[in-house]
């Protein structure tokens, strides 16, 4: 791990969440490591925290991880919660207990952010999604969300996905450019992050999703 | 072998480790995904049924024929599965049979949150309550032990968040289960009076070994921990409770039906408070409370919703076993401003849109169904009146239009029935032949959109293909409403507007029974072609809005046009999202300024 961080820009910044006291998640080494991952449908949330999960496996921890299917395929609501540690209980995480909010869309990062713990991190990918109620004029789109992103986290961490992801040639790849910025946060080794996202990305495209997971972890 | 795997997907597994060899489903979230999985293993039979009542009687039959079965179903799935559900329980099993029966608590994707484990105990079978995927696995394997063991169909009872929360399973290898003859045992099988009359007192008997069983499995376990409070809790509640209050002692229950009384009793007696905590109905509160015990339970914990760490966290503060939360969770308040709603939509595309544009033109009674078209019922389009179970649109339309004209009540508006092809041939069918047979005056539109939608497109009689996607017979819905009796079979292509209006026109002035089938397929099954893209032609666009009210997720407000006069109201130029859009045409077809066109020429 310390190999592989040397060659960012920065020295790799520790996610120094408070964790939440109470249960599995007290103490030492043996807590629990609470990844909210949000988005609209469509925009890859599961798959992005499948590979999180696999990953906390491969290292060797237990994993839950629990999201809602049916509906939200529709342009709705899409949350995943992923926990690992020593040992997990509750596939899903407290309010007030996530250690690192990762979100695909900027409102959807507002809608969320409640679910930080005190000194948590967030990631936003600045993306924004406008739903049919806005153009219809029932509901307005937060235009001050990066601002309150600004004013209730300290150092969000926004990131310009899809700006990225076309300079790669590619708009498909914002998914895996945030979980090169993910992994950068989280202790887990980038070996296996690596080796999950060969695996889980179709073959012609494995190679170009490696590039932006590098340039993903180059942006912490 | 570790793999992460859902609720489902473990069931699925455990099926196929057990041996089980037939199984079917009718697809209903949060169950779908047990068949969709349990149909890549080789050597296992499985299908989609027409419904949940086919599928379960199919696992009967493979039962009695000596293999072991797994029928799947949603919750309210097992209201339509009810008839022999209850019966089966009579007769026994010849090899293990199992339900898998997924439960919604908070309606995700439900249109009511009924606590299925009642079913259970009315049909007295056993019943078991994973609380994560490894459970979920290994229990498979012990509720189709003790179906064959104790002569029963078992029931496994999942939740939205034990079915779609994902955890480490460990995989075993499948064991060979040795074939049975088929049952010819009349008096157990043929539930004629008078051999029923020999069943039911054997049920009863099960219940008693069952009650046995459930005092010495290792599913119904004690956890000591401190004394002070005794934690009675099932299903993924045991978890929530679990990371809350890790320090007191559990009774964990797999297995909830038979419930183990002396298990119990004697757990109750070492603790100074028993508190249960269980998602929805006070299923074990209720039971254990009549044997006499001192509970304490709903007063702290909601009856309705899903439960969380945070709730379940809040009953015991109410409940003063905890003072305050483990976590302060006022650090960080979102104001209200800043909260989007972002309600399900139909997708771009979606051919269920324009026919309820067009149905609203008609200004009619529209009795409608489940599945993706009951987003209808929510602005922009507000085009539907009812929705309340499968099939449930038509014979109500049937009901609503008899009333009407039986009181002769002043009611003009014509009434429409709007179901899906799969719920059609789900439980619409035998409603459309008592509309055919009862001579109804009813409008009913079929939206064939070729899949089941809802549930993220999974095949079905009419659509020609397989669970496995092989080809296969596909039923003619046009043909089937015909031999129903109707006469009057119109099909329309929803995309064309105008025509579709002009069809239904035509139909309400016929008096008598028509049905109307929509023949557009459903989006998701398309592949995306650029060149069918829109555009809008920024210098005709007044932006007047009525493209945007079609509520399509292509169409959004771009370029501002300042109000005419001062205090004049803002108006948006419309623009369509090129990556969205799927070139349906409808907004074209409704755009007055004629701003709407292909973006390709």
């Amino acid at each position: 791990m310390s190999k592989c961080a040397s060659k960012g820009p920065s020295p790799r910044p520790k996610l120094e969440a408070t964790h939440p006291g109470g249960g599995e998640m007290r103490g030492g080494k043996d807590y629990v490591t609470n990844v909210l991952v949000v988005g609209v449908g469509g925009q890859g949330v599961i798959l992005a925290s499948d590979i999180l999960s696999e990953v906390a496996m491969r290292s060797g921890l237990d994993v839950k991880k629990s999201e809602v299917h049916g509906m939200a395929q529709r342009g709705g609501i899409v949350t995943s919660h992923v926990r690992f540690g020593k040992k997990v209980n509750s596939p899903l995480i407290p309010k007030g207990g996530a250690h690192l909010l990762l979100s695909f869309e900027l409102a959807e990062a507002v809608r969320w952010i409640g679910f930080l713990a005190p000194g948590g991190k967030a990631i936003v990918n600045v993306q924004k999604v406008v739903p049919p109620i806005v153009s219809t004029g029932v509901a307005s789109y937060p235009e001050d969300a990066e601002h309150i992103l600004r004013n209730m986290v300290q150092g969000p961490i926004l990131v310009n996905g899809l700006e990225i992801a076309e300079e790669l040639g590619n708009p498909r790849l914002v998914n895996t450019i945030l979980l090169g910025v993910t992994s950068r946060l989280l202790a887990l080794p980038e070996k296996i992050w690596r080796k999950v996202v060969e695996e889980r990305v179709p073959r012609a495209f494995k190679e170009l999703n490696l590039r932006a997971f590098d340039r993903g972890r180059s942006l912490l | 072998m570790k793999e992460i795997l859902s609720g489902n997907e473990a069931v699925a597994r455990g099926a196929y480790e057990s041996g089980v060899k037939v199984a079917s489903a009718y697809p209903g979230t949060p169950s779908t995904e047990i068949l969709q999985n349990l149909a890549k293993y080789e050597g296992v039979y499985a299908e989609w049924a027409p419904n949940e009542k086919v599928a379960f009687e199919v696992g009967i039959g493979a039962s009695m024929a000596g293999v072991r079965a797994l029928v799947a179903m949603k919750h309210v799935g097992l209201n339509v599965a009810a008839d022999p559900f209850m019966t089966f329980a009579y007769t026994g099993v010849n090899a293990g049979f199992l339900l898998a029966c997924a439960d919604d608590p908070g309606m995700h994707s439900s249109q009511n949150e009924q606590d299925n484990r009642f079913f259970a105990r009315f049909a007295m079978v056993p019943l078991f309550e994973p609380s994560d995927s490894q459970e979920a696995k290994d229990m498979v394997r012990i509720a189709l032990e003790v179906s064959e063991e104790y002569d029963t169909p078992s029931m496994l009872r999942l939740t939205t968040r034990v079915s779609h929360a994902k955890g480490i399973v460990r995989l075993g290898k499948p064991v060979d289960v040795a074939s049975r003859a088929f049952a010819r045992d009349r008096k157990k099988f043929v539930m004629i009076p008078a051999y029923a009359r020999i069943r039911h007192p054997l049920v009863l008997e099960r219940v008693n070994k069952l009650k046995a069983l459930s005092e010495r499995t290792p599913l119904n376990r004690i956890e000591w921990g401190k004394t002070s409070v005794g934690i009675i809790t099932s299903g993924v509640s045991y978890l929530y409770a679990k990371e809350v209050l890790p320090e007191a002692s559990f009774l964990k229950l797999g297995m909830t039906f038979p419930l183990p009384e002396r298990k119990i009793r004697r757990f109750a007696s070492r603790v100074k408070r028993v508190i249960v905590i269980e998602e929805l109905e006070p299923f074990l509160e209720e039971q254990i409370r009549a044997m006499g015990i001192s509970v304490e339970g709903k007063e702290y914990f909601p009856r309705i919703d899903e439960f969380s760490p945070d709730i379940v966290e809040d009953g015991l503060i109410k409940a003063k076993v905890i003072r305050k939360p483990r976590v302060s969770k006022s650090h960080l308040q979102v104001p209200q401003t800043a909260s989007l709603p972002r309600p399900p939509v139909m997708c771009a595309g979606c051919p269920h849109r324009s026919l309820f544009y067009a149905l609203n033109q008609l200004k009619g009674l529209v009795l409608s169904d489940i599945g993706c078209y009951t987003l209808s019922v929510l602005p922009p389009l507000e085009a539907i009146d009812s929705c309340i179970c499968m099939g449930a649109s038509i014979s109500m339309a049937h009901g609503v239009a008899k009333a009407i004209e039986k009181a002769k009540l002043d009611e003009k508006r014509p009434v429409f029935a709007a179901i899906g092809d799969s719920t059609f041939l789900h439980s619409g069918v035998t409603s459309l032949m008592d509309v055919a047979y009862n001579k109804g005056n009813v409008k009913v539109v079929i939206l064939d959109n070729r899949t089941t939608g809802m549930t993220g497109g999974q095949d079905h009689p009419g659509t020609g293909r397989t669970l496995q996607g092989e080809e296969t017979n596909q039923v003619d819905i046009q043909k089937l409403a015909e031999s129903l009796g109707i006469t009057r079979v119109r099909v329309v292509d929803p995309y064309d507007l105008n025509g579709t209006i002009q069809t239904l026109k035509e139909e309400v002035a016929f008096q008598g029974p028509s049905v109307i089938i929509t023949n557009r397929p459903c989006m998701m099954l398309l592949k995306f072609d650029p060149s069918l893209v829109h555009r809008v032609d920024p210098e005709l666009c007044e932006g007047c809005g009525t493209c945007l009210r079609l509520g399509c997720p292509a169409i959004v407000p771009g370029e501002k046009i300042p109000p005419k006069k001062e205090g004049g109201k803002v108006r948006y130029k419309a623009e369509i999202d090129p990556t969205l859009c799927r070139g349906c045409t409808v907004c074209e077809q409704v755009c007055k300024q004629g701003a709407i066109s292909k973006a390709q020429a």
